[in-house]
């Protein structure tokens, strides 16, 4: 069999394993369904096939799935060995062949109702007229409130920049100019033609921070810079290219999230994070 | 030995207001409100409340955190717990009429509780209401579930799957429930 073939089939089998534990966890199914042995196998048969993060991801997906089955098997055999345990079918029978009566007699007898009491006291009433006496009448507190007359006018497109409804730069003119800053940045403080992802990203203010991630995740997805992953040391730099980078189908793209939570920007900016 | 007295019966006044009266959407007291009011000797205090109660046939109702029962509790429980007065023996079905339940309802609370236990307290609230069916019209079984949610004897998940609730584990005596049902 072609390893092409086997990854398919493999891929198959991881399906259909998180199908019928999703099915179990949320059908309330028994969850002693699952033969746990059958699939852990299958799971290690297949996992020196993976190689792309997308299948190592449903290789983890898979054993989560299985882990919650696991959790739920506990789960049944703990409730079987309590007091209350009952078996759920001599239990269903009862209650389809029971009276009415018979069974509002039976849940009386467990039933201990909560007492509340809803009363007004004396004192909040003496405090409910306290209130009532200093309250403004209606006419007074809703008075008509007399809306000034507004003039229109056209607005400039200074205005409408400044209230953000209009853009300074056109998006793509902003984006060149990004990449720009970023090849002279690496030509400044970069090692080898790439820099750190959190040296470019970060600015003083946090605001400033998210737009130059937003940014930067374009000069990614638009080929004009790539992003480098280091995973063993936790590191992501980013390197530009020195022309845009043509689209090519025959590389499957990934999608890559970076956080940029504002812990991470106080972080960097004390020198903590790389 | 008078001033003695003179000091648990005021501070059993105060239990008596914090629990009969409700102070919040929920009724009952939690642990920490009562050592708030009533110092540090408040299970003390609940505990000759309850002894006080008892002629009138209600008692004070602890519910631990947690699904089970504790028996001998920590402080800490105790302060995390919720208390509330209960009616220590059980109504007539006439009573149960009169503090507003018709038998139809009372009956389709105790078969969905039933079957929710027998279901290791998670079930689908499709096949609840199946089973209600059965013998409620179907106009009524989804306003009775919706009814034993809003008073909290179940909760409900994003999935439609019913769980039982606070006023459950308040109010209900769930083993000798079971055991009288399976006893029939």
């Amino acid at each position: 069999m072609s390893k092409r073939k086997r990854i398919k089939i493999g891929r198959e089998k991881l399906q259909r394993i998180i199908e019928m534990c999703k099915s179990v966890e949320e059908r309330s199914l028994d969850p002693f369904l699952i033969d746990v042995d059958e699939a852990v196998k299958t799971i290690k048969e297949f996992f020196p096939e993976w190689e792309i993060p997308e299948d190592l991801c449903l290789d983890a997906e898979t054993v989560y799935h299985l882990a919650s089955v696991i959790k739920l098997q506990s789960e049944w055999v703990k409730h079987r060995s309590t007091s209350l345990y009952t078996d759920p079918f001599l239990l269903t029978e009862k209650l389809v062949h029971i009276e009415k009566e018979e069974m509002v007699e039976t849940f009386l007898k467990a039933w201990h109702p909560i007492v509340e009491i809803e009363q007004i006291s004396l004192h909040s009433l003496a405090e409910a007229l306290r209130y009532w006496e200093n309250l403004l009448p209606l006419s007074e507190r809703w008075q008509e409130f007399q809306p000034s007359e507004i003039r229109t006018s056209p607005a400039t497109r200074e205005e409408l920049i400044r209230q953000r409804i209009l853009r300074e730069k056109a998006f793509s003119e902003e984006l060149e100019s990004f990449w720009q800053e970023l090849k002279n940045k690496v030509k400044e403080k970069g090692v080898e033609g790439k820099i750190r992802y959190w040296d470019f990203v970060g600015a003083e203010t946090y605001e400033e921070t998210v737009h130059r991630a937003f940014l930067t995740s374009f000069l990614v997805t638009y080929g004009y810079a790539s992003l480098e992953i280091q995973s063993l040391e936790e590191e992501i730099f980013i390197k530009p290219n020195e022309k845009p980078a043509a689209k090519t189908r025959k590389k499957q793209l990934v999608s890559i999230p970076i956080a940029v939570t504002t812990e991470d920007w106080t972080k960097w900016k004390k020198g903590e994070l790389r | 030995m008078r001033r003695r007295k003179g000091y648990y019966a005021s501070k059993m006044k105060r239990a008596v207001h914090l629990l009969f009266y409700k102070r919040h959407t929920k009724p009952g007291v939690k642990g920490w409100e009562l050592r708030k009011a009533l110092g540090a000797d408040y299970p003390k205090v609940l505990k000759i409340l309850d002894n006080y109660l008892k002629a009138l046939d209600l008692q004070v109702k602890t519910v631990f955190e947690g699904e089970k029962p504790v028996e001998k509790p920590t402080l800490e429980q105790l302060d995390k717990a919720r208390f509330y007065i209960t009616l220590r023996g059980d109504l007539t079905p006439k009573e149960a009429k009169m503090i507003g339940w018709r038998i139809d309802d009372l009956a389709g609370l105790a078969i969905t509780i039933a079957y929710v236990i027998s279901k290791k307290g998670k079930v689908p609230r499709k096949e609840v209401e199946e089973l209600l069916r059965d013998k409620l019209p179907g106009w009524k079984v989804g306003l009775n579930v919706d009814r034993y949610i809003r008073y909290g004897y179940l909760t409900q998940d994003e999935n439609e799957q019913l769980y039982l609730d606070w006023r459950t584990r308040a109010e209900i005596d769930q083993k000798a429930f079971i055991d009288m049902l399976l006893s029939k």
